[in-house]
């Protein structure tokens, strides 16, 4: 049996002539602090603990490494006193050798980690076998945290001077040698990369087909999309990745330390022996300058990022 | 939104092409998108492809964009077979859904992306963007992020962004679904307003039969990758090809009847010539508008509520046979035909569409 069916043009609809687009809509701005202050009282609270732990974890340790830095030793002749004679020695001779070396092995290893990170996560991304996507993420995940003595030893297993790779290959008769700032900057990218492909998987994820489509629609080849769309709209999350993964690079030690030793000059592996008085004693508060340094180095590279990263994101606020 | 001449003279020039759909036929995996779709759109009209979700409306169109290849079939454009062409190189302005914009660009810069990419300066590309923003009557926005605009302002944007190539041909994918309700109607009719000025031959997929009635020349339905019935909006309505479009179209009743053996159909106790394939006597329905019922007072059917639609009012009745109808009488007429009453069904003289029996 029966009946009408389908809709009918809805007489709300009909009636909704006249008016309506084009009504601005107000730019969103977000409530300046002073007036979310006003209307939240309580929303310090909630960040106490935070700013609790930030202070313990890291304001304190900072503060002593400062102190540290400036002061002499209670054993040196004369007492603990002021002084800038550690953070001048610091930045002297093999210390400030190493310290460059550190911030130019970081540099070059976050920029190819960024580099090489970027393409193999939109290979993940855009790849059709959802289950060879998940196990490159996981891998990523595990490879991300995998340093330390463990991957040095795999690595002098594998192209190390008696390494497996480098027998087969003859490697070092093509002047191959892993103990090198190269050697080092290949171990490193071995976890900066995965590294990187989880910190831009999620932004890579977040690039709209239809930005693609217009811009072909636009007459845009795939170089002139990426150059004139997804890099810029990727820049923020780029530009956060490059400073991860300097941050990874810079503090790593254990790596270097098990692989190289001091035939690498590294700020951290330079910590180490003046804590652990390998070349002189009494030098523990030079390390203390030393990681003065690294603190300082962070901070200018973060100085650095905000404004590129502030500039690069513009658009989103 | 007011175009004036010296506006709309900015994309005149690229007048409107023919379009040409040859045998499309696309399926993907085990679903077949279009199977076999002819269908030709003169220069500077309006098509609007209407259906269901799934029956390949869209697809249709990304094929004229060239963000889908057709396993079969060709695409003409004023005769040229552009199939196998890639979209950075094809001239056809596109309006997505939604979403669509550049993040990262001014709304002026997202005009002047094409001509960028084309390596106009930035004087020309600046000015070209002002004429566009002037036409879709967003002059003062040029500065704006897309995320400072509201949608109906995002969508005209990017209808400057589609225009801005002077393309042959504008394809509308949903432009308007994801606006309210009154933004809507106000950006379809200044879309067709610029359409007519601008003689741009221009395909609207939309799965609003109300959209596509009112905006368009023709309208193409399509039902499972096929084309059901293309023409003008009137024409749809009062002389439905086939049952899907006279259902998927406006409001139908079905109401049982029975065929002869020369062509004539017997329903609510009247012989009248049928359309449609229908087997010589067999039980079948007869598609009827509810307007074009003929409702009187008195009678054995009975009237069961009546719901008062502003110029008319759509009265549901039942027939002695239990068959539920709906029929739209003037309101004035309303009094006489309250909920309970009794009344008489009757049909107009013509033709009528018969269907296979529902139920």
């Amino acid at each position: 049996m029966t009946t009408a069916s389908a809709a009918t043009p809805s007489p709300a609809a009909a009636d909704d002539l006249g008016g309506g687009a084009g009504t601005a809509l107000a730019p969103p701005s977000a409530p300046s602090a002073p007036s979310m202050w006003r209307r939240k009282p309580g929303g310090w609270l909630a960040v106490l603990p935070l700013l609790l732990f930030i202070a313990v974890a890291f304001g304190l340790p900072a503060l002593a490494i400062a102190i540290g830095a400036f002061t002499t030793t209670d054993d040196a002749p004369g007492g603990a006193q002021w002084t800038t004679g550690n953070l001048s020695l610091s930045v002297h001779g093999a210390y400030f050798t190493a310290l460059m070396g550190s911030v130019k092995l970081s540099a070059l290893t976050a920029l190819l980690g960024v580099v090489l990170g970027l393409p193999l996560a939109q290979a993940v991304v855009t790849s059709r076998f959802r289950a060879l996507r998940e196990a490159v993420l996981a891998a990523s995940g595990v490879l991300a945290n995998f340093g330390g003595v463990p991957l040095a030893f795999a690595f002098v297993a594998t192209l190390g001077n008696s390494g497996e790779l480098t027998k087969l290959f003859h490697l070092g008769d093509h002047g191959w040698s892993l103990y090198t700032f190269s050697g080092l900057t290949l171990v490193y990218l071995y976890f900066l990369v995965p590294l990187m492909v989880l910190t831009i998987t999620p932004a890579l994820e977040g690039l709209r087909v239809q930005w693609r489509e217009a811009a072909q629609n636009n007459g845009a080849t795939a170089r002139q999309y990426w150059l004139h769309v997804a890099l810029p709209v990727l820049a923020p999350s780029l530009l956060g990745g490059f400073v991860l993964l300097f941050g990874s690079a810079f503090a790593a030690y254990a790596t270097a330390a098990a692989m190289v030793g001091s035939s690498v000059p590294l700020i951290t592996l330079q910590i180490a022996d003046a804590l652990s008085g390998n070349v002189l004693v009494g030098q523990g508060n030079v390390a203390l300058a030393l990681s003065l340094d690294m603190i300082l180095i962070a901070g200018l590279v973060m100085a650095v990022y905000v404004p590129l990263q502030r500039r690069s994101a513009r658009w989103l606020r | 939104m007011t175009a004036t001449a010296t506006e709309a003279s900015a994309v005149r020039d690229a007048g409107g092409a023919t379009v040409e759909f040859r045998g499309l036929r696309r399926v993907f995996g085990t679903t077949t998108a279009l199977d076999g779709l002819d269908l030709t759109i003169r220069p500077g009209e309006l098509v609007a492809l209407l259906g269901p979700s799934g029956c390949g409306k869209t697809t249709a169109l990304r094929i004229v964009a060239g963000f889908e290849q057709p396993d079969a079939g060709q695409v003409l454009v004023d005769g040229e077979d552009v199939t196998g062409v890639p979209a950075h190189r094809r001239n056809a302005g596109m309006v997505f859904q939604s979403y669509s914009l550049f993040p990262h660009l001014s709304a002026a810069d997202n005009v002047a992306f094409g001509l960028r990419m084309r390596g106009v300066g930035t004087a020309a590309r600046r000015k070209r963007a002002t004429e566009l923003l002037e036409l879709v009557g967003l002059p003062e926005h040029g500065d704006r992020f897309p995320h400072q605009l509201s949608g109906g302002q995002q969508q005209r944007i990017a209808l400057a962004r589609a225009l801005a190539l002077e393309p042959k041909v504008l394809l509308l994918d949903e432009p308007l679904s994801a606006l309210d309700a009154k933004v809507r109607v106000t950006l379809r009719d200044e879309i067709r307003r610029l359409q007519l000025e601008l003689g741009i031959t221009t395909l609207f997929v939309t799965h609003d039969q109300e959209e596509a009635l009112s905006t368009a020349d023709r309208v193409a339905v399509m039902h499972g990758g096929r084309l059901e019935q293309c023409a003008p909006p009137a024409e749809l309505y009062d002389t439905p090809a086939t049952a899907f479009v006279a259902e998927f179209v406006g409001t139908m009743n079905r109401i049982p009847g029975r065929t002869g053996n020369d062509g004539t159909v017997e329903v609510l106790g009247r012989r009248l010539p049928s359309r449609g394939e229908a087997r010589p006597d067999t039980g079948v329905d007869a598609l009827v508008r509810p307007e074009a019922l003929d409702v009187t007072p008195g009678g054995d059917a009975r009237v069961v509520t009546a719901s008062f639609h502003g110029a008319v009012t759509r009265l549901t009745l039942a027939l002695a046979d239990g068959t539920t109808l709906k029929a739209d009488v003037p309101s004035h007429r309303a009094p006489e035909l309250p909920a309970g009453a009794a009344v008489t069904v009757g049909l107009p003289d013509r033709p009528v569409l018969v269907d296979d029996r529902t139920a």
